[in-house]
Parts: C-alpha cells; structure tokens; sequence
C-alpha cells in the first residue's frame, strides 16, 4: 500500500507535470532546431515568437468568450488556436522578408544572424508588451481536471490522489499529433524531403534544383504554428507572461542542444531529458520519501535538491555537461 | 568629412545634448545621465572588446554587472559580527566542500580514464559531496539568515573602502566568465552565446535567493561612498561650503547635490580614460594586431601558429572583468545593491547597442555609443509618452484605447532600441565610429 501511495504521489508531483512540461518545451526546441538545421542560426527571438502567438490566441479567445462561444469542457483557446497560428506565420514571414533575407543573400556569418535575431526579439517583445501588457494572463476556462484528486482518492481507495489537469491531457495529446504530422511532413512529401536535403547539404540541394526561399517559406511557416502551439500549451498549462517566455529561452536552448541541434527527434528527446531533471531536482522528496523509508528514517527536511528559483541553473547544468563532453549532442546534430 | 574632425564633432554634439538637458530641464538630471553615461561607457568597452576586437558574442552583460555590483557589496559594507559568528566559519567550510568536490570530480574522471567504473564513481562521489555540502550550508545559513533579518541577516563584507571593491567586482566577473569561456569557447560561436544567456539567469537567481550572501530582494543599502565624494549633508554642514556657495549666490542645499555628482563623475571619467588609454594601447599593439588576425580569420591565425580557443579565453575574461567593474562602479553610485532590477533588456541588449551604434572594433566608438544610447534611452520615455499624448488627444479622457496607449508607452523603449539595432545593423553594421 505504501508503495502504492510512493508511486501514485511521484506519479502525481513529478511524472505528470514533467512530461506536460517536456511536450511543451520539445514543441519549443522542434522550432529552434529546424531554424537552426534550415537558416543555420540560433534564433534568440523564438521565445518572443511564441509569446506573440499566444497573445494573439489570447485576444481570439476573449473574443469568442465574448460571444460565448466555448468548446464546453476543452479550453477555448484551442478555437483560437489557429488565428494565433495564422497572425505568428505572417510576422515571421514579414520579419524574414524585411531583416533575414538581406543577410541570407549577403552570407552573413551565424553571429550576425544572432545578433540580429536578438533585435527582432527586442521588437517582438516590445509588440508583445506594448499590446496586451507585461502582466499575468490566465485565458484557461472549461473544465479544470480529467482526473481531480478527490476523485482518484475516492475511486482507490488510496492516502494519495492523482489529479490530472485537463491542460496537461491536451498538451500531450496535442504535442504528439504535431509531432507526427511534422515527422509525416519532413518523411513523406516532397517540400519536407527538400527541407532535410538542404539541412544536410546546401549546396547539394541547390544543384539539385531545390528552390531555397520556398524550402525557407515552409521553414517559417512550421515555426511559427510549432511556437505558437508550444506557446499556447503553456500558457493554458501555466499562465502567460511575456518575460517568463523569454525565459523559456534556456531550457529550450538546452533541449535543442542535449538532443543536438538541427536534429527533430533529438529536439524532442532533449526536451523530455531537460523537463524531467529540472522536475526531478526541484521537487520536494519528502512526500515520496515518507512512504519508502521506515518510520524512524523519515526525514527532516523537504529533501528537496534544489529550490524551484534554481530551475534554470538545471538545464544550465544539463546544456554544461554536454558541451563539456558530446558537443554535437545525443542523437549527433550537425553543430560542432 | 574627415574622421579627424568628424569623431571630436560626434563627441560634442552628445555633449551638447547633455548641457541642453542641464538648460532646459535641470542640471541634476543632466549630470545623473552624464555618470550613467560614463559607467555605461565602461560596460560598452569591455563588451566592444569581446565583440570588437574578437568576434565573441555575449549575451550574459546582465550577469557580469551583477556580479560587479556584489564584488563591491562584499568588500565595502561592515561585517556582522553576529552572523559570522552565527554561521560564518560553517559557510565558508561548506562552501570548500562544494568546491574541494568539484575540484575532487576533475581530478578523479582524469585519473580514471579507461576505467569501466568510471561514471559510477564519479556519481557516488558527487553525490556524497552534495549531501555533506547541504548538511553543514542549510543549518548555517537559517542561523545566519535568524539574526536580525529586518535589518542584517547576512554575512556582511569586509568594511573597507568600496574603491577596493571595484577590482574585486571586476574579478568575480572574470571568474564567472573563466567557467564559461572555458567550456562554451572553441565551439560553435552560438554555443557560448547560449552559455552567456544561461549564467546571467543564474547569477541574478542566486543574488535573489542567497539572503546570506547578500539579502536578496531585501537588497543592501547604504553602501559607503568611495573616497573623494563627500555625503550631500557633510557640505551643507560645512560652514565653508554654506559660505562658498552663498558667495556665488547658490542654494546650499541643491548645490550640494550637484557638487557629490560632479565628483561621482570626476572619479568615473579618470577610470574611463585611463581603461580607454590601456585599451587603445593594447588594441595597437602586437596583441592587439593578432587580436584583429584572429577575428578576421581563424583559420589563417591557427595556421600562423596561434592559439585561438587560448586567445578568445583570454579576451573574454579581460571584458567581462571590464564589465564587472563597471556593475561595481554602477552599485556604488546608486548606494544600493538591489537585484530585482537586473533585467536583461536593460543590462545586456541595451549595452549591445551601445557597442553596435557606435561603432563595434573602435574603443572610442564604444564611448560615444554608451553616452548617445544611455541619453536616448533616458529621453525616449517622456517623448514616447508625448507621442502617444498627440495622437490619443483626439480620443475622450475615459477612453479604454487612449489609457492602454499611454500606459503602454513605456514599452515603445524596447521597441525603439530593437529598430535602432536593426537599422543600425543593416545600413550602417560599422557605426557611428567605425574601425580603422
């Protein structure tokens, strides 16, 4: 029974949220991996890009609350969902047509592309702000639990409970329907074979009569729905503040990196690697701890590794501890 | 027009700016971005020679500053007695441990080479060191935090003058940087770029949290001014003063304020020029020279037999220290230390345009840019807000659009900053000021 209770409460507190949290950061690294692997830049910008979509969303949404139309018990940001997609794909696409493009015809170096991309986020950050404010925005509605807590208790019969949040269901549900129209996409037509031609070999793809803009159109365009669903699943799984997608930035540079940049399937890997530490090393053991240990060993403290505030110096630790030894990261990305 | 005359006309025309500002609004506000200016200078030298001189791009500036700012907290503000003898010795002793650990790791995965059990040993141990660092820090630092944490409830520093602080800021950025430039450096130029980001964010979260260290968000105030600047109230105490002032028919009371800036800036526009001085030394010399053939390309320096990783290393650590001196500069004028207000707009890109619009690989560029961007940056606010004043004037008084706008215009700083980037960047990449 205590074991039980052990694995329902780990279940519960770390295995759950972590592999929400994995979705929505490998959803993140998907789009900073193909910018990478297709533009050869680290685009610092995708964090504000997937603030912009969510704010987009966020405005679809109250605009539907407003006329009340709902989904019922799903959110009805997912209705939103695709306005958000539609208004990220044309700032990307204008945002390339204005700044990337003159560097990619003048074959800037990968710096430039970086620090140039640091000024786009600047932009998108300030457009953000400047429209729906640097505050908190919760737009979740339906209902709050697949499974509540209480319920689960009921139904076992056990000292813990297993909630499951609704916007955890759907992020994952959601992650792994993209994730298999993406892989379906590069795998089986023919713009996503070009696509992986010319990340593995521009010149090659170019004589092979591969249009490069258009390969760089799509590139864009799956960006932006990626980060905009990213952005969206955790926005509906957390909240929504500007600043806090900037942050997101890290730990999704080190899932792209861990899993090795330009490499979808690494991308995803890095961003489940990354999600379950940083859960792993900031959760309070003591609950899990309580129901293993004999009676007389239980401890003190909380035994938590690490305070929550430190969750980023996790996937600093992770993203150290790859350069040091696999720079080109687990599943061997193009960067060296 | 010729560069000869042209840079001392640039220079004059942002001073220009400044007087104006003391003409037409007051000369306290002028002389508050003029010292702003200076230190903003400072931080745009030390990044314009990672960037300028070598190609190295950092994201981290924020971090480093912060850094800096403690560097002069721990030297210059009095020690508590009472913690350290709470906690003090204990902290210092898990603080060994956690590095005797690391220290231990290195040498142990070295000499283990080949062996199988290499990575389990090597997890037992950390393992083990981490517990033991937790067992003897936590108890310390709750009994550290316990004393009088309304008013102390840290370490303390050393309670010498805050001049010695500075260096010692800007040798704490330089050991941040040593970490990262050793392990992000000699990879792809975005991987140290991501690095940067990464310790800046980690840097900031340790001063929020580590109440021990340095109160975190309570913040440390009232750091002691460095030596020749007096307090305002020592002045107006001070019959001679009272008597000098009023002969040349001032307030005492506003011309006190304005003398403690004007020796604020005096001291800051001594270390400006003598770091512009080394720099250009340095910039001009053989060093320097390789310097430049390294940035321009590696792979020819590589073969001419120098040592790139070893260089930009060195580079790095030179700016990022320059940097730190700067953020320990910054938190003694401001008389605070207070980390919430570290945010990566304002410390990191804001200096990145700095370096950009001036002028990237020319030192002087960098000054011009730092005083140009910091005055834009303090003005654009009001005009923002005037802007958006104009164009909502014909909206009525309650309108929900005509509030949102103006309560927005604080963001359009942001915004400006990233157009002014790009354009820059696009149409001018080599600055006002550009490179020989």
């Amino acid at each position: 029974m205590d074991l039980l209770n052990a694995i329902v409460a780990l279940a519960n507190f770390v295995i759950v949220p972590a592999i929400a949290y994995g979705s929505q950061l490998a959803l993140g690294a998907l789009g900073i991996t193909l910018v990478y692997g297709i533009l050869r830049f680290s685009n610092f910008a995708h964090g504000d890009t997937m603030a912009f979509g969510t704010m987009v969303t966020i405005l679809a949404t109250w605009w539907f609350q407003s006329l009340g139309i709902s989904l019922g018990v799903l959110p009805t940001a997912l209705l939103a969902l695709p306005f958000g997609i539609v208004a990220t794909v044309a700032l990307l696409l204008g945002t390339d047509r204005v700044v990337y493009r003159f560097y990619r015809r003048q074959k800037a170096a990968p710096v430039i592309f970086v620090m140039v991309s640091l000024g786009v986020m600047f932009i998108m950050n300030g457009l953000v702000r400047f429209v729906i404010g640097p505050d908190d925005q919760r737009f979740a509605d339906g209902a709050r639990f697949i499974v509540s807590a209480r319920e689960f208790k009921a139904m076992t019969g056990l000292r813990e409970g297993l909630a499951i949040k609704t916007s955890a269901g759907i992020t994952v549900i959601t992650a792994i329907i993209v994730v298999a129209l993406l892989f379906w996409f590069l795998n089986h037509t023919r713009t996503g074979k070009s696509m992986r031609a010319f990340s593995d070999n521009e010149d090659l793809a170019l004589l092979s009569g591969i249009n490069p803009e258009r390969v760089v159109l799509y590139t864009w365009m799956i960006v932006g729905a990626l980060a905009t669903i990213a952005g969206v699943l955790y926005g509906l799984d957390k909240s929504f503040k500007p600043f806090t997608y900037f942050q997101l930035l890290l730990p999704m540079f080190a899932s792209a990196i861990v899993g090795g940049l330009g490499s979808p399937v690494g991308a995803i890997a890095g961003g489940f690697v990354i999600a379950f530490s940083e859960v792993t090393v900031t959760y309070a053991w003591k609950k899990v701890l309580r129901y293993l240990l004999p009676e007389n060993l239980e401890p003190d403290g909380l035994v938590q590794l690490m305070s929550t505030d430190y969750k980023f110096a996790v996937s600093f630790a992770i993203l150290i501890i790859v350069l040091l030894f696999r720079p080109t990261g687990l599943f061997r990305g193009k960067a060296v | 027009m010729n560069p000869t005359l042209r840079n001392p006309l640039l220079f004059a025309a942002v001073a220009a700016l400044i007087v104006a500002t003391g003409l037409l609004n007051s000369w306290n506000v002028a002389l508050n971005i003029l010292n702003m200016g200076l230190i903003s200078a400072i931080m745009a030298l030390g990044v314009n020679m990672q960037w300028g001189y070598a190609g190295l791009f950092n994201v981290g500036v924020m971090g480093f500053v912060a850094l800096g700012g403690l560097g002069a907290v721990l030297v210059s503000m009095p020690p508590v007695a009472e913690a350290w003898a709470a906690g003090g010795a204990r902290v210092l002793l898990a603080l060994a441990v956690a590095v005797a650990t690391i220290a231990g790791a290195v040498a142990l995965w070295k000499r283990l080479r080949g062996r199988r059990a290499r990575g389990l040993v090597l997890a037992v141990f950390l393992v083990i060191g981490f517990f033991l660092f937790r067992w003897l820090f936590d108890p310390a630092v709750a009994a550290i935090e316990a004393v009088n944490p309304a008013g102390t409830g840290y370490l303390g520093g050393l309670g010498l003058p805050v001049l010695i602080g500075w260096p010692v800021g800007g040798l704490l950025a330089a050991g941040a940087a040593w970490i990262v430039g050793k392990t992000a450096l000699g990879l792809r130029s975005d991987y140290l770029a991501i690095a940067t980001l990464g310790i800046a964010e980690i840097i900031i979260a340790v001063l929020k949290n580590e109440d021990w260290l340095s109160r975190g968000v309570k913040n440390v105030v009232g750091i002691p001014r460095p030596w020749p600047v007096p307090y305002e109230i020592e002045l107006q105490d001070s019959a001679a003063f009272v008597a000098r002032m009023q002969g040349w028919g001032l307030d005492p009371v506003s011309a006190s304020a304005i003398v403690v800036k004007l020796l604020y800036a005096l001291l800051f526009a001594v270390i400006l020029l003598a770091l512009i001085w080394l720099s250009q030394k340095a910039l001009n010399s053989p060093w320097g020279r390789m310097m430049r053939a390294i940035r321009d390309n590696e792979v020819a320096a590589e073969a001419m037999g120098k040592d790139v990783t070893g260089r930009h290393l060195q580079i790095f650590i030179l700016g990022s220290a320059v940097v730190g001196l700067a953020g320990a500069m910054l938190v003694t004028l401001d008389g605070q230390l207070t980390p919430g207000t570290y945010n990566p707009l304002r410390f990191t890109f804001l200096v990145w345009v700095m370096v950009i619009v001036g002028g990237s690989g020319n030192n002087w560029g960098a000054v011009l840019g730092g005083f140009l961007i910091w005055f834009l940056w303090v003005q654009v606010e009001p005009i923002g807000l005037w802007i958006m004043e104009q164009i909502t004037a014909g909206m009525a008084e309650d309108s929900a659009i005509r509030q949102h706008l103006i309560k927005s215009a604080a963001h359009m700083r942001l915004l400006t900053m990233g157009v002014i980037l790009l354009l820059v960047l696009r149409f001018s990449p080599r600055g006002l000021i550009p490179e020989r």
